[in-house]
C-alpha cells in the first residue's frame, strides 16, 4: 500500500464570480522513501493540491470531492482533530518564501521549541535541545547563538534552514516543498537542494516537490506530474517525462526552455495565454493553446491512458498513434477515438 | 547586428554608486553597491549582467541611466561624456528601462494607451492627436498587443501581457539602447519563451542594444553576446557568452555555473556542482582585498591584502582574480 493515496481529488474556491475548478480530479500515488515533483504554471492548482493535502485552505477554498489516504487512513471529512494529529506529525509543509512564514517577534529558538512541544511529548528542555540538534542537521552554524536570534538576523537561505529544520523535527513521513527555492539565488538554492536530498536519504522520508522549475525537478525527482488547469496531464518517472513526453503540453514546456543549443536561435513558445478557470471549455484544457489539437480535442476531454508501466499521458495524440500503430482498434469509425 | 558592430555604444569606465547608510545618530557609513565597474556594449549587442541578489547588478542597470547618480565614474554614450542635466534628458530619450515586475511597475490608474503614451508626451515626440495615437498603436502591434486593448487598464492583462505593455512604453520615444532588468523571472516558462523571442526579434528590427540583467542563468545564455559575472559590487568576469559557459575563469563564476540546475535528468546527476559555503558578506563589511575570498576554496593570504585587477586574460576574457592563471 502507497503512503499515500489520493483518488480523483477535486478542491473548489467558491468567488463571486462563480465556482473555481483549482484541482478537477486528480489521483496519485506516493511511496515510502520517493520524491514526487509537481510541475505547471502558477494557476494549474500545483499548490492547491499541497493545500488540500494538509487542509489549509483559504476559506473559500473547499475539497468538494475525492478521497486521500494516508498509511490507509481517510483524511477528507476526517475533521479538523484528526487533522491537528497529522499536520507537522506525519506531513510537514514548507512553503516559497521563508521571508514570511517565520514570525518576526519571536525568536528562532522559540518558534522551535514551540513546534516541537506541540506535536510531541516533550517539555521545553527536551525541545530545545532537539531545536538545536535540528539546526545543526540543517547546517546552521553556531545552532546554540542562533536559537536566541531573531528571523530578521538570518539571510534568505539560513531562514528557509530554519523551516526545514522545523518541518522534520517531528519526523514526518512526508514533506511537502511548496516552491522552497523559488526566491533564493541559485548557489544558495543549490545549498537547500543538496540538503534536502541527503536529509531524505538519512532520514527516509516522502516528499513532494511542488515547482514550475523543471531544472530542480530533474535533479531531484523520481516521479514527475505535470498539471495544466487542475488535471494531471502527465505522469511518470522522470526519465520518462523528460526524455519520452507524450502530452502536447509537457513537450511545449521542455521545447520552450532555453538550452545550450537554442543559443542565438529563437525559442518555441507555448502560444497563448493560461486558461480563465472560470470558462473552462469541455474538451482538453490545453487544446486552445495546443499547435497540434484536433477536433476531438475541443469537445472531449482525453481520458488518461496508460504508455507504459511508468508513464502515463492524457493526450489524444497518444489515442491517434495508437490507431496508426494498430495497438488501438477504433471502435466506432475513424475519429472515435475512444480506448479500445 | 547594424552597422558599426565593433563601436561601442556604452561605455562605463570605473563607475561607483554608494549609498549611505545610518550607522548611528549623525553618522553614516557608504554602503558600496557598486565599486568600480567598467564595461562597454557594441552597438546591436546584448550584455548579460549575472549575479547573486546584492551583488549590485540591478544598481549598474539604474545608475548606468542616471536614476541614481552616479558617485564617481564616467558613462559616454556613442563616444560622449554624459555629464549636464542637457546630455541625461537627451541620454534619456535614447536609452530606456524594462522593469521585472510587471505589476507594480504599470500605474493602474492609468489605460495602455495613456501608459505607453506618457513617454512620447514628456520629450514631446507628437505634434498632433492623431500623430500620437498612430505611434501607440505601431507600438502596441511591435510587441504583440491588439489595438482594442488601448482603452483598457493593466490589472485586466496577464503578467506576460502586461511585460509587453511594459516593453512599449520602453520603446516609445524610438531608444537605440534598453536596460532590461530582470524582465523575464516573473514570468511562467511558457510565457517567458514568448517574451524572451520578442525581445530577440525586436533587436533584430530596431537594431537595439541591451544590457540584458537576470539571476536566471539559461535564459541569460540564450539571450546575450557576452556575459557579464558580478560579485559583491564588483566585476568579477566577463566573455563571450559560450565562452563563459564553457571555460569560466574565474572560481566564482565555475561555482555560480555548476549551481544551475539543468533540465535534464541525466546530466543533471552527472553535474559535479561546486557548492559554495556560506552567504554572500554584507558589503557593508566587504572582506579586504579579493571580495570573493572567504567564499574561495583557492583563496590565500595574498588575496586578502591586495584587490585582483579586472583585466584581459584571453582575447575578449576578462576575470579579476590573482589566482586565475595556477588554478586554471
Amino acid at each position: 500500500m502507497a503512503l499515500l493515496e489520493v483518488r480523483d481529488l477535486r478542491t473548489s474556491f467558491f468567488t463571486d464570480a462563480g465556482e473555481v475548478k483549482a484541482v478537477n480530479g486528480i489521483s496519485f500515488n506516493l511511496d515510502r522513501g520517493k520524491v514526487l515533483g509537481i510541475v505547471g504554471e502558477s494557476g494549474s492548482g500545483k499548490s492547491v493540491t499541497a493545500y488540500s493535502i494538509m487542509q489549509i485552505l483559504a476559506s473559500t477554498g473547499k475539497i468538494v470531492g475525492g478521497s486521500i489516504k494516508l498509511d490507509g487512513q481517510e483524511l477528507v471529512g476526517a475533521g479538523e482533530k484528526v487533522m491537528k494529529t497529522v499536520r507537522g506529525n506525519k506531513i510537514s509543509i514548507i512553503f516559497q518564501d521563508p521571508m514570511t512564514s517565520l514570525n518576526p517577534t519571536y525568536t528562532i529558538g522559540h518558534q522551535l521549541v514551540e513546534a516541537i512541544v506541540l506535536h510531541t511529548d516533550r517539555d521545553r528542555k527536551q525541545a530545545w535541545d532537539r531545536a538545536v540538534e535540528m539546526l545543526r542537521l540543517v547546517n546552521v552554524n553556531e545552532p546554540e547563538k542562533r536559537m536566541k536570534q531573531y528571523p530578521f538576523e538570518f539571510s534568505g537561505g539560513m531562514r528557509q534552514r530554519v523551516m526545514i529544520a522545523m518541518a522534520l523535527a517531528c519526523e514526518p513521513d512526508i514533506l511537502i516543498a511548496d516552491e522552497p527555492t523559488t526566491a533564493l539565488d541559485v548557489t544558495i538554492q543549490a545549498q537547500i537542494l543538496e540538503l534536502m536530498q541527503q536529509l531524505q536519504e538519512e532520514i527516509g522520508m516522502a516528499i513532494i516537490m511542488i515547482t514550475h522549475d523543471l531544472g530542480v525537478v530533474a535533479q531531484l525527482c523520481d516521479e514527475v506530474i505535470v498539471m495544466y488547469a487542475g488535471s494531471i496531464c502527465e505522469q511518470g518517472t522522470a526519465d520518462e517525462i523528460f526524455y519520452n513526453p507524450r502530452h502536447e503540453y509537457t513537450k511545449g514546456l521542455m521545447r520552450s526552455i532555453p538550452t545550450a543549443d537554442t543559443a542565438g536561435q529563437r525559442l518555441q513558445p507555448i502560444t497563448g495565454t493560461p486558461i480563465d478557470l472560470l470558462n473552462m471549455p469541455e474538451g482538453c484544457p490545453f487544446a486552445p493553446r495546443c499547435d497540434a489539437a484536433m477536433k476531438i480535442c475541443i469537445h472531449q476531454r482525453c481520458e488518461r491512458m496508460e504508455i507504459n508501466d511508468d508513464h502515463a499521458a492524457a493526450c489524444w495524440m497518444n489515442v491517434k498513434k495508437g490507431i496508426e500503430d494498430g495497438t488501438i482498434v477504433p471502435e466506432k469509425k475513424q475519429e472515435g477515438g475512444e480506448k479500445a | 547586428m547594424t552597422e558599426n558592430t565593433n563601436r561601442p555604444l556604452i561605455e562605463v569606465k570605473d563607475l561607483k554608486e554608494y549609498f549611505p547608510i545610518n550607522t548611528g545618530l549623525f553618522r553614516t557609513k557608504p554602503l558600496k553597491a557598486v565599486d568600480g565597474v567598467s564595461f562597454s556594449i557594441n552597438k546591436g549587442e546584448t550584455l548579460g549582467l549575472v549575479g547573486e541578489s546584492g551583488c549590485g547588478k540591478t544598481t549598474v542597470g539604474r545608475t548606468l541611466l542616471h536614476l541614481y547618480k552616479p558617485t564617481g565614474g564616467e558613462i559616454y554614450y556613442d563616444g560622449k561624456l554624459i555629464k549636464t542635466k542637457d546630455d541625461i534628458r537627451r541620454f534619456r530619450k535614447k536609452a530606456t528601462m524594462v522593469f521585472q515586475d510587471p505589476y507594480s511597475s504599470l500605474n493602474p490608474r492609468m489605460t495602455v494607451a495613456d501608459i505607453i503614451g506618457e513617454p512620447l508626451d514628456v520629450h514631446k515626440l507628437c505634434k498632433t492627436k492623431q500623430e500620437r495615437q498612430d505611434r501607440i498603436l505601431e507600438l502596441m502591434d511591435y510587441v504583440g498587443l491588439n489595438s482594442e486593448h488601448a482603452a483598457r487598464y493593466a490589472h485586466e492583462f496577464s503578467g506576460g501581457q502586461r511585460q509587453r505593455i511594459g516593453i512599449a512604453r520602453a520603446l516609445a520615444v524610438d531608444p537605440d539602447f534598453i536596460v532590461c532588468d530582470e524582465p523575464v523571472s516573473a514570468l511562467d516558462v511558457s510565457i517567458q519563451a514568448q517574451v524572451i523571442n520578442m525581445f530577440d526579434e525586436l533587436q533584430d528590427r530596431l537594431g537595439l542594444t541591451y544590457l540584458f540583467i537576470a539571476h536566471d542563468l539559461l535564459v541569460v545564455r540564450h539571450i546575450s553576446d557576452r556575459i557579464a559575472v558580478m560579485y559583491l559590487g564588483r566585476m568579477v568576469e566577463l566573455a563571450p557568452a559560450g565562452e563563459i559557459y564553457d571555460h569560466p575563469l574565474h572560481p566564482y563564476s565555475k561555482s555560480l555555473l555548476s549551481a544551475v540546475p539543468l533540465p535534464d535528468p541525466k546530466a543533471a546527476r552527472a553535474n559535479k556542482r561546486i557548492v559554495l559555503t556560506g552567504d554572500i558578506p554584507s558589503p557593508l563589511n566587504a572582506p579586504s582585498g579579493c571580495p570573493f575570498r572567504t567564499r574561495c576554496q583557492y583563496a590565500t593570504d595574498a588575496c586578502a591584502e591586495s584587490m585582483p585587477e579586472f583585466k584581459e586574460v584571453e582575447k575578449g576574457h576578462f576575470v579579476a582574480c590573482h589566482r586565475v592563471k595556477e588554478i586554471n
